[in-house]
């Protein structure tokens, strides 16, 4: 095991980046970079023909550290930097790694439009439920009640779903895992890159730092049994009343559908706008 | 629609002619959202991409456009966008992080009556400061002014060379009546278009330093995907691609930054004269007020004033080396803007107060018309003392 650990971290992680990493001890960000490498390695795919992109926070540091064609874009923007990419050069496998806040707050208009175009992207959307790098304050998804930075009294907003948005957006597939559930966010990734189409897969993160720090939860290992006690599997969803599931979150897949490519609807058009021309010539 | 022989006259409207200058320059992408009155660039873009093999993508916003076509061009495609003043405003941050990340692409800002929703169907000049310094922090960009339809075919190839050689994003502006005014333009054969392609580096990827200082300060730029694996970020960075905070790093960046475009001065700055060889008085124009200018001054000539004009194609950098011997030459220099005085800043900042420069100003959506300049410099011909701007 150590072994295949230190052979994986010498093929994906830049040997010429300093470490340490800068995220807080205990970050879950370091689970989804290895489930993020060891899903690609597992599926085989050149480091060459990878594009991983980024907005800004704590999940925005995340592509400097691994060796694949990398971009650190502007907040909420990822997925638009994404878009350009694809359609430029669709042979790329384009992966972007956002925030709750990225993603959902400024990025939210991007990402519903992304999931309706169905584009070949994978969006990794880690939810610590805060604006970690800016100092703690609340975001789409901090729950209804939580001391924040500006939240001092208690937030009186309700959260996002973000997976069940992403599901009714339109995403071909969506599924959540959480740092906790590290092999099975590991397999989720893996499908998500797999499957033609747009997917999202988020991930429930901790920040004990800013977060859970505030909501008396202000060390990894609480909010990893957090997780472990509020995470429910899709497959058991069915057998529990709906009241014990207003505190808990769904994990697992929760769409996986096959819908038309953006980029081969395109391609279409291509030959449809090419034929028309050439009579035009005749 | 196509390029079809050696000598192609064509009826079209300056967005169209935009369109058709990018498409011979080599744009394969357009990414943007529709805004009156540049709208047509995207509709017609939205026609002629796919048959070339590009890529037409309409998007949620103009920050999504910007997005869009940054990303495009670091995957190796020649990109643009064409907006216009709400859209310019949106889109300034992504511009400036084309400034930092120094992604070659090109914006197409035409300019109408503003603030905010302002006079959506009318011409203005406001944007022209804002296209130099829209987007925050210190950073160098081009800015063209095309006044003609023919400036708009000419000048967007033009865009696109500046921007791959220079690794700079580069603005056009046009306004509403260039834009929709429709003029023949002799498109000519692709074999006589200069087209320039970015620099891509010939060494082995495990050699590659992204963002190494060079004589010309533009670093060779892979594309994602051709083997060379770097790193892209907004961030100020070292010259691997890294962020970096250290002092001794930033200077450098920030420097080369501004020195690559410095360097190309003598190619970038274009100006055009017209009966400036024995002027007295001139008039300083760009965009669809040049075309008043020039009427202008020929009506002024047959008034016996000795009257000339210049024409700026360039904006920014602004053309210094241009403007002074105009204002040497001359006692007087009008500068009329379809806005409150903004190219006139930069032509009194060159000219130190040795010479009288005289606004001439309209900002009710309406063009300046040769018949009021032809006044202005009739009064600048004729009278020897300072007049009151």
């Amino acid at each position: 095991m150590p072994q295949e650990v230190t052979k994986l971290i010498h093929k994906y992680l830049r040997h010429d980046k300093k470490f340490p990493h800068l995220w807080c001890p205990g970050c879950g960000n370091g689970i989804v970079l290895g489930a993020l490498i060891r899903a690609i390695d597992r599926l085989g795919l050149e480091k060459d023909e990878i594009v991983l992109a980024s907005g800004i926070g704590c999940s925005g540091r995340m592509p400097v550290y691994v060796d694949f064609n990398t971009l650190h874009t502007t907040h909420g923007r990822a997925l638009t930097f994404a878009t350009g990419i694809k359609l430029a050069k669709p042979s790329l496998t384009v992966i972007t790694v956002m925030g709750d806040g990225d993603a959902t707050a400024i990025g939210g208009n991007h990402l519903i439009h992304a999931a309706r175009r169905n584009l070949n992207l994978t969006a990794i959307i880690i939810n610590n439920q805060i604006y970690g790098m800016t100092g703690g304050q609340y975001s789409p998804t901090t729950p209804y009640g939580a001391v924040s930075a500006t939240s001092f009294y208690g937030h009186i907003e309700h959260a996002f779903s973000i997976a069940e948005l992403a599901v009714t957006a339109g995403a071909a597939f969506v599924a959540r895992g959480t740092v906790y559930h590290a092999q099975m966010t590991e397999d989720v990734i893996e499908k998500a890159i797999k499957r033609q189409g747009f997917s999202v897969v988020e991930v429930m993160s901790n920040c004990h730092i800013q977060y859970g720090r505030r909501n008396e939860m202000g060390d990894p290992v609480t909010m990893m049994r957090w997780l472990k006690e509020h995470a429910v599997p899709v497959e058991k969803k069915a057998k529990i009343p709906p009241d014990s599931l207003r505190d808990k979150f769904i994990i697992g897949i929760l769409a996986d559908k096959e819908k038309p490519v953006y980029t081969e609807q395109y391609q279409q058009i291509r030959e449809a706008a090419q034929a028309i021309a050439q009579t035009g010539k005749q | 629609m196509s390029n079809r022989g050696s000598k192609n006259r064509r009826l079209m409207q300056g967005n169209e002619a935009v369109v058709e200058g990018a498409l011979a320059a080599g744009c394969r992408f357009f990414a943007g959202y529709p805004i009156t009155p540049a709208s047509e660039i995207g509709e017609i873009f939205s026609i002629r991409l796919p048959q070339v093999g590009g890529t037409f993508i309409q998007m949620e916003d103009e920050i999504a456009s910007m997005g869009a076509v940054i990303g495009a061009s670091l995957a190796g495609v020649k990109s643009m966008t064409a907006t216009s003043g709400p859209g310019f405003s949106l889109l300034q941050e992504n511009l400036g992080f084309a400034c930092i990340a120094e992604v070659p692409c090109v914006v197409v800002n035409v300019m109408r009556g503003g603030p905010s929703t302002g006079l959506p169907t009318h011409p203005s000049q406001g944007d022209v400061m804002q296209a130099r310094w829209g987007t925050h922090g210190d950073h160098p960009i081009i800015v063209l002014a095309a006044s003609t339809v023919e400036d708009c075919f000419h000048l967007t190839i033009r865009a696109f060379n500046l921007s791959e050689k220079y690794r700079v994003p580069v603005i056009v502006l046009s306004d509403e009546l260039v834009a929709h005014t429709r003029e023949t333009v002799t498109l000519p054969p692709e074999e006589q278009i200069e087209i320039f392609d970015r620099i891509k580096p010939s060494m082995p990827p495990e050699w590659y330093i992204p963002y190494q200082d060079n004589s010309r300060g533009v670093p060779p730029m892979a594309a994602f995907g051709e083997g060379y694996r770097y790193h892209v970020t907004g961030l100020i960075h070292d010259v691997r691609g890294f962020p970096t905070e250290r002092t001794d790093e930033i200077k450098p960046f920030i420097s080369r930054l501004f020195r690559k475009i410095t360097q190309g001065f003598a190619e970038i700055q274009m100006t055009n004269t017209f009966m400036m060889e024995d002027a007295e008085v001139a008039v300083i124009a760009y965009g669809s007020v040049a075309r008043s200018a020039q009427r202008a001054v020929i009506a002024a000539r047959e008034q016996g004033i000795k009257a000339g004009m210049m024409k700026l194609m360039t904006l920014f950098p602004f053309p210094r080396k241009a403007v002074e011997p105009v204002l040497s030459q001359c006692r007087a220099v009008l500068v009329p803007e379809m806005n409150m005085g903004q190219i006139s800043r930069e032509v009194k900042r060159v000219s130190q107060n040795t010479t009288q420069v005289v606004k001439y100003n309209r900002i009710d959506g309406q063009v300046i018309t040769p018949d009021e300049l032809c006044r202005q410099l009739m009064v600048m011909g004729k009278s020897s003392g300072f007049l009151s701007t």
